[in-house]
């Protein structure tokens, strides 16, 4: 499956880019997913999704919980809880 | 009631009393202005700081306020509501951002005006980092807004009291 990830702030800062466009395994099917999987692809994405815990999703910019199923998602956005206002 | 509602984001600064004039120019009805104003403040933990930059998500930023302003339009009788927050690099002393609710009492002006600060601080994609003398920090969330935001949940629809 195709998509478009995007960064933000520390999360972003840690990958070392604000987007990029991936092709997921079937295999993931989840938000959860997505982040472990995306965990295993390298060591600054390790250090991005370390604690997934505190990283916040969007799908096609509505706030989403891990247990999202990403079927249909053009873009999906990673981000730390955010600090607005 | 039809709501006037305004959402903006954007790196430039903003006038408050111009955004209040907006909405009650010419108008008689409006018997209670409320306005919230997020400002810079010169430290973060006691620590100076040279400036705060916030970063947002474009699109996903509009659509989050504009929807939150949607629900206080429906939960209380308000005449207006103008929401605008900045992005980019910001001085102490200058403005982050402002909220404006309009009613004809002055219940639903405030009570509108804190549930929308309570939402933007939890669910508008904006993070702010800081400059400090030793390098940039991101500033980390806060518990307590999400307590706050969490408060609304419980309380349903609000009967303003006239």
């Amino acid at each position: 499956m195709k998509l478009k990830l995007r960064y933000f702030a520390w999360v972003r800062e840690r990958i070392g880019k604000p987007d990029e466009d991936v092709d997921v395994p079937d295999t993931v099917t989840t938000v959860g997913e997505l982040m472990s999987w995306l965990a295993s692809r390298g060591e600054e994405y390790a250090h991005a999704f370390q604690n997934p815990k505190v990283i916040r999703a969007a799908i096609d910019r509505t706030h989403v919980k891990p247990q999202t199923a990403i079927a249909g998602a053009g873009e999906i956005a990673f981000f730390p809880p955010m600090t607005g206002g | 009631m039809t709501t006037i509602t305004t959402v903006r984001i954007q790196s430039e600064p903003f006038v408050t009393a111009a955004e209040v004039a907006a909405i009650t120019r010419g108008r008689t009805d409006a018997g209670a202005v409320v306005t919230f104003t997020g400002i810079c403040r010169g430290d973060e933990n006691g620590v100076p700081i040279a400036s705060l930059t916030l970063e947002h998500y474009p699109g996903m930023a509009e659509a989050e306020i504009e929807r939150h302003v949607a629900e206080a339009a429906a939960r209380w009788p308000l005449i207006g509501v103008t929401v605008i927050h900045r992005f980019g690099r910001i001085l102490p002393g200058d403005d982050i951002m402002m909220v404006v609710t309009v009613s004809s009492h002055r219940a639903a002006a405030f009570e509108a005006a804190d549930f929308l600060m309570d939402y933007l601080k939890t669910r508008a994609p904006f993070w702010k980092q800081v400059e400090k003398t030793d390098g940039k920090i991101w500033v980390e969330a806060k518990a307590t807004d999400d307590e706050a935001a969490g408060r609304w949940a419980a309380a349903g629809k609000h009967q303003a009291a006239e």
